[in-house]
C-alpha cells in the first residue's frame, strides 16, 4: 500500500468518526452514528495491520482478542447504573494506552540514535526531532493524569474509596509543585531527547499529580471530572498521533477532546461555577448545620403515600425531577410504573432534569431510558421551566441543591446563581428523600419547609413502590 | 518543520469541526457520547500497533503489547456500551 494509499484511508476513517458523532445529535440517527463510528475504527484498524505486512501478527492478534473480549465482558455486564464509573474506566485506559504508545516509540527512536552514533556510519548527527520530542512529552504528561486521575474517579464512583473530598492543608501549593516538576521533566525531554528514564520519570510524577487533581473532588462534582478527563483522553490521543506523525489519530483525538471540553463547559455553567473553581474550589467541605433549624423548624410538613396518592388522583399534570438519590437507591422501575399508571388515567408526565443531576453528563436520561420512557417525555430544564406553574404535581426524587431555590440569590451561599428546575412554583410539591439533610452543597433547602411543598420521607424505591400501591388502591 | 505545521493544521480544524458537531448534541444523549466518543479515542490502537510492529526489543514489546489491550478494550468496550445504551432510547 502507497503512502497516499494509507492516508486516504485514514481520511476515509477520519471523516467516518465525524459522521457518526453527527449521529448523535439526534436519538433517532444515534445507533446508526455510533455503528459509522465504529466502521472508522474498523478501517483503520485493517489498513495500519495491512499496511505493516501484518509483521508479528500472532502478537497483535492475541492483544487485539484480549482486549476485546474483556471490553465485551465490561461493556455487556454493566448496570446503567454503573455506567460513570465505566466511562471513566475507558477514559483511564484510554490514557494509558497513549503514555505507552509514546513511551515504545521513544525508547525505539532513542535505541536509533543510539545506534547510529555508535555505527558511526555517516557522522550525521541523528536526533529525536523536536515535534517527537514535545509530542511525546504531551502524551506522557496528559496521558499518565489522564489514566490516573480516571482510576481515583473509578475508585471513587465505585465507592472503593470515600466519594468526599478530600482536602488537606497546603493542598493547593502540592499540586503547583508537582504540575512545575512534570513541565520541568517536560522541558527535559525536549531539550535533550536521549534519556527515556526521565520520561517515566515524568509519568510517575504527572501520575501522582492526576491522583492528587481529583481526589479533593467531590460527589456532585463529578460529572464536571468525568467530562473534563474525557477530554484529556482525546488530547493524549492527538499528542500521540504527533509522536508518530499519523493524521487520523490527531483528528480523533481532537474531536473527543473538543467534546470533552464543550460537556465540561456545559457542566461548569449548569452549576454557575468556572472550572478553576471546581478543580480547586472546595464546595463539599463545609456543612452549616446551625442554619438548618432556623429554615426548618416548625415548616415542614411530614405526608404519606395515601395522601400523595390522593392528591395524584385529582392531577392532570405531573413532573417527576430525579437526581442521583434515585440512581442510588434503583427507583427507576417504580418510577416507570406510576408513570404508566398515571398516564392509563390520561395525566400528562413529564420529567425535569438538570443537567448535572447524577454522577456524569446525562446519567438521568440513560436509566429513565432503560425504563422505556419515551425520550420525548425527558425534558431539559429550560424546557420544562415554564411548565412548572401549570403543573399538580411535582415529585422530587432524590433531587436536592438542583431545585433549591437559594440557588436564585445573587450570592452568599455555594449554589448562588445557579440555575435550577423552578418547582416551586408547581402547585405541590412532594419531596421524596430519607431525611432533611443537606445536598452536596451542604446547606439547607428553603423548599423542604414551603408552603406547597410534602415530605414523603423514607428510601427512594420504597416510597416509590409504596406510591404505586397507594394510587392504584385509591 | 512543513510536516509539523500541516500536522498542526490538521488539528485545529479538527478541533473547530468537534466543537461544531458536538454543541448540537443533545443533554439527553450526552452520557451515550461521552462513552462514544470515549471509544473513538481509543484510536491509539493504531499507534500500539504501529508501535508493536516497530519495536523489536523485550520493553518495547510489553509498553505495544499492553498499550494494544488498554486500547482495544477502550474500542469495543466503548462502541459496545455506546450501542447497548442507545437501543434503550426510544420514543412512543
Amino acid at each position: 500500500m502507497s503512502e497516499a494509499q494509507l492516508n486516504l484511508l485514514y481520511l476515509l476513517a477520519a471523516a467516518l468518526f465525524i459522521f457518526g458523532l453527527k449521529g448523535l445529535t439526534h436519538p433517532r440517527t444515534a445507533v446508526r452514528g455510533n455503528v459509522i463510528g465504529a466502521c472508522g475504527m474498523l478501517i483503520a484498524v485493517v489498513v495500519t495491520l495491512v499496511d505493516q505486512g501484518l509483521l508479528r501478527a500472532e502478537l497483535i492478534f492475541l492483544g487485539l482478542v484480549l482486549g476485546a473480549v474483556i471490553g465485551m465482558l465490561l461493556a455487556l455486564r454493566i448496570r446503567m447504573t454503573a455506567m460513570p464509573q465505566l466511562v471513566g474506566l475507558f477514559n483511564g485506559f484510554g490514557g494509558a494506552a497513549s503514555v505507552l504508545v509514546a513511551g515504545a516509540v521513544f525508547i525505539t527512536a532513542v535505541q536509533a540514535i543510539a545506534g547510529a552514533a555508535g555505527g558511526g556510519s555517516d557522522g550525521a548527527a541523528v536526533e529525536v526531532a523536536m515535534q517527537e520530542s514535545i509530542a511525546t512529552a504531551a502524551s506522557g504528561l496528559i496521558g499518565a493524569v489522564t489514566f490516573f486521575g480516571s482510576l481515583v474517579a473509578f475508585a471513587k464512583l465505585q465507592g472503593l474509596v470515600s466519594e468526599a473530598p478530600l482536602r488537606y492543608r497546603g493542598e493547593q501549593l502540592v499540586k503547583i509543585v508537582l504540575l512545575g516538576a512534570s513541565l520541568a521533566a517536560a522541558v527535559m525531554i525536549v531539550r535533550s531527547p536521549v534519556d527515556t528514564e526521565i520520561y517515566w520519570a515524568l509519568v510517575a510524577v504527572a501520575g501522582l499529580l492526576g491522583i492528587l487533581l481529583v481526589m479533593p473532588i467531590g460527589g456532585a462534582d463529578m460529572p464536571i471530572v468525568i467530562a473534563l478527563l474525557n477530554s484529556y483522553s482525546g488530547l493524549a490521543a492527538a499528542a500521540t498521533g504527533f509522536v508518530l506523525s499519523n493524521t487520523v489519530l490527531i483528528v480523533a483525538g481532537s474531536l473527543v477532546g473538543a467534546s470533552g471540553i464543550i460537556l465540561t463547559q456545559i457542566m461548569c455553567k449548569a452549576m454557575n461555577r468556572s472550572l478553576p473553581n471546581v478543580l480547586f474550589g472546595g464546595v463539599g467541605a463545609v456543612i452549616e448545620t446551625a442554619e438548618q433549624d432556623d429554615v426548618y423548624a416548625g415548616k415542614v410538613k411530614q405526608t404519606s403515600a395515601e395522601e400523595v396518592a390522593m392528591l395524584l388522583k385529582t392531577s392532570r399534570r405531573v413532573a417527576f425531577v430525579p437526581g442521583y438519590g434515585m440512581a442510588v437507591a434503583r427507583a427507576q422501575t417504580a418510577v416507570r410504573m406510576l408513570t404508566e399508571a398515571l398516564e392509563h388515567d390520561g395525566v400528562t408526565v413529564e420529567f425535569g432534569i438538570h443537567p448535572v443531576a447524577g454522577r456524569m453528563p446525562g446519567h438521568m436520561n440513560v436509566l429513565l431510558a432503560e425504563e422505556r420512557i419515551s425520550y420525548d417525555k425527558l425534558r431539559e430544564m429550560d424546557a420544562i421551566n415554564p411548565a412548572f406553574p401549570q403543573t399538580d404535581v411535582v415529585i422530587v426524587l432524590g433531587a436536592n441543591d438542583v431545585v433549591n431555590p437559594r440557588a436564585r440569590e445573587s450570592s452568599g451561599n455555594p449554589i448562588a446563581g445557579m440555575p435550577i428546575l423552578n418547582v416551586d412554583q408547581a402547585r405541590t410539591v412532594v419531596v421524596i428523600k430519607r431525611s432533611l439533610s443537606p445536598g452536596f452543597a451542604g446547606i439547607a433547602n428553603p423548599l423542604f419547609a414551603a408552603d406547597n411543598t410534602l415530605m414523603l420521607f423514607g428510601d427512594g424505591k420504597k416510597a416509590m413502590e409504596s406510591l404505586v400501591e397507594a394510587y392504584k388502591e385509591a | 518543520m512543513s510536516e509539523t505545521v500541516s500536522l498542526i493544521t490538521v488539528f485545529v480544524l479538527a478541533i473547530f469541526v468537534g466543537f461544531e458537531v458536538i454543541t448540537k448534541v443533545p443533554p439527553i444523549l450526552h452520557t451515550p457520547l461521552m462513552s462514544g466518543s470515549n471509544a473513538i479515542s481509543g484510536i491509539t490502537i493504531i499507534g500500539a500497533l504501529l508501535a508493536l510492529t516497530a519495536g523489536e526489543g523485550t520493553l518495547t514489546t510489553v509498553l505495544g503489547f499492553v498499550a494494544l489491550v488498554f486500547a482495544t478494550i477502550n474500542v469495543v468496550g466503548g462502541f459496545l456500551v455506546t450501542h447497548r445504551m442507545l437501543k434503550k432510547f426510544r420514543k412512543e
